[in-house]
């Protein structure tokens, strides 16, 4: 090792997915400076996803999955500091401040801030009983309410909204579920998978309100909550409410330090910010998109670890390789296990595959002929195809994938095969 | 005692001691033993808790389900004979005791 590469030091903000694999690729590429690792939360890092799914299971005890063993962190010799919070970054001094205010130098860093869930603000809404779920903190106290709490309230039809929903209807509470948009997940997902999972929900028995927002929340002597009421005037008897209206991306570091902000911060193709020693990663970074028309901003694991692993493989040694995977999300709800590769637009033509009425079919979304997106309820199949699919010109017509006789697996691994 | 033995593509073997309950993917992580990512967090949708279960080991464990089947397509490195997702296969519940080959990369 010699002296320079001593002095290096690698600084990642966030121990969330993001930052702990920015951490772990660093130190796999070959960076032999210092890695620093700086998160506000005080547990070791663990996975978010089972929180909305697993976590909530009353029936088997609290444990949250961990992102790494707890012995991971010193033998990668990655500098794992928990409970500190990062109050701003110094760029013309090269380091970043502590809320203690230790400063911590850097020669690389990397914004791994994740988001926050957007506040609610509205008559009631500081009332006892309202909680959000991003944490594990949250998810701990959401476990606590939910055993005693019998009528509970929704406020927004997105992916974690619906899947606490489908896990507290399944243990036999009164939900109801209120969503502005006339769709749920209708940011993410096509009309037609939109409208199936609608029909899911309310024959599970779940009081789906669509186009219907929440207005206001009245409360108890207490203080605690006791009823939602509606854009439309309507009141719901409410015990527990849980928030899911989507998250803020956590910008405010980098807007302090000059940084550009556009919903995110905006980094290039790979992930480094206008700071040339500065990446930004997961959840808080707005990429160009692979399509080529604008930014986007993808909250998704598979985001997080593959935006990491590209920007530490560029400070490690400069990989010159694209940052061009083929994303993907899942979800499950109510048993029901949707999966998602690629990313469709609004005006996409879809064409089915399977029959919805059978809970097992996807959607195929095109631009024109270039295939963009498949969605698959309970059709692994389709999923994995889609995934070696996806990305290639004239791999699949649209009335190949509607036609269930199509093997799109031998297509996929054909063209799979030729790279 | 339930026990999984993880032996890693350049000849390494790690013995793990497992709780009731717990699957080979979340005692792998637990114990760093490493070559295990678990992207998905348990939820057949990933197939980075690839494992190659040794033969002997192979008759007592359920059959693969579609999920299970599917997403071994998608692992990174090609699934074999005895290729199982190890956040499906649960201590004391499938097993008492097995040993898997970790494949080079998940
Ligand atoms: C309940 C839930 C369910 C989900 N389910 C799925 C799913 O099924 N599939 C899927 O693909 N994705 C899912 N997601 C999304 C996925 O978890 C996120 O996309 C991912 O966690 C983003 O990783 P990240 O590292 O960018 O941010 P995060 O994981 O949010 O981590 C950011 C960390 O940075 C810390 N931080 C922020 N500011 C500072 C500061 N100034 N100083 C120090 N630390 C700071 C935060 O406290 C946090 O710990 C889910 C998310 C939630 C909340
Ligand atoms: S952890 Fe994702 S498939 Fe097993």
């Amino acid at each position: 090792m010699n002296i320079s590469e001593h002095l290096q030091s690698a600084v990642i903000i966030g121990t969330g997915h993001s930052g702990v694999q920015a951490a772990e690729t660093l130190r796999e590429s070959g960076w032999t400076g210092r890695i620093v690792l700086l998160g506000e939360e005080q547990h070791a890092p663990y996975q978010r996803p089972p929180l909305s799914k697993d976590y909530l299971d009353l029936d088997k005890a609290a444990g949250p999955l961990p992102l790494r063993a707890p012995s991971f962190f010193e033998e990668h010799r990655i500098e794992l500091r928990l409970g500190v919070r990062v109050e701003s970054i110094d760029r013309a001094a090269r380091s970043v401040r502590l809320s203690g205010r230790e400063q911590v130098p850097f020669s690389k860093l990397v914004i791994a801030t994740g988001a926050s869930n957007r506040a609610l603000d509205i008559p009631g809404s500081a009332l006892s009983g309202i909680v959000g779920l991003k944490s594990l903190d949250d998810a701990g106290n959401l476990r606590e309410l939910l055993g005693p709490a019998w009528n509970i309230v929704v406020v927004g039809a997105g992916f974690i909204g619906l899947e606490f929903a489908s896990a507290a209807r399944a243990m036999g509470k009164n939900v109801t579920v209120l969503e502005f948009a006339d769709r749920p997940m209708s940011r993410a997902l096509s009309p037609a998978m939109g409208d199936f999972f609608a029909r899911h929900h309310v024959d599970a028995g779940i009081n789906l309100r669509l186009s219907e927002g929440i207005a206001s929340f009245l409360g108890d002597e207490d203080g605690n909550v006791a009823t939602a009421v509606s854009t439309s005037g309507s009141q719901y008897a409410a015990d527990l409410v849980v928030v899911g209206v989507g998250v803020v991306p956590n910008t405010g570091l980098a807007r302090a330090a000059g940084l550009p902000v556009d919903n995110g911060i905006v980094v290039d193709h790979d992930l480094r910010t206008e700071d040339p020693d500065i990446y930004a990663v997961g959840d808080c970074a707005s990429f160009p998109s692979p399509t080529g028309t604008g930014r986007i901003r993808l909250e998704s694991v598979q985001n997080s670890t593959d935006q990491a692993k590209h920007a530490a493989g560029q400070i490690a040694g400069g990989a010159d390789a694209r940052y061009e995977p083929v994303p993907w999300f899942w979800s499950i709800q109510g048993g029901v296990r949707l999966q998602i590769a690629g990313l469709s637009s609004p005006g996409n033509e879809t064409v089915l595959r399977g029959d919805p009425g059978s809970g097992k079919f996807s959607v195929f979304c095109f631009d024109g002929e270039v295939l963009t997106a498949v969605e698959s309820v309970n059709r692994p199949g389709d999923h994995v195809a889609a995934r070696k699919l996806l990305g290639r010109v004239l791999a699949v017509t649209p009335e190949q994938c509607g036609d269930t006789a199509f093997d799109l697996k031998s297509q996929s691994n054909a063209l799979a095969l030729t790279g | 005692m339930i026990t999984a033995t993880f032996n890693n593509y350049i000849g390494g073997a790690e013995l793990v001691k497992m709780e009731q309950g717990v699957s080979i993917m979340k005692a792998a992580i637990l114990n760093g033993v490493g070559n295990i990512v678990g992207e998905c967090g348990g939820q057949a949708m990933c197939a980075t808790c690839h494992v190659i279960v040794r033969p002997e080991h192979r008759e007592q464990l359920p059959p693969l389900s579609e999920d299970e089947d599917e997403m071994l397509d998608c692992a990174a490195t090609a699934r074999a004979e005895g290729s199982r997702l190890g956040c499906q296969l649960k201590a004391g519940e499938h097993f008492s005791t097995i040993e898997v080959d970790l494949p080079e990369t998940q």
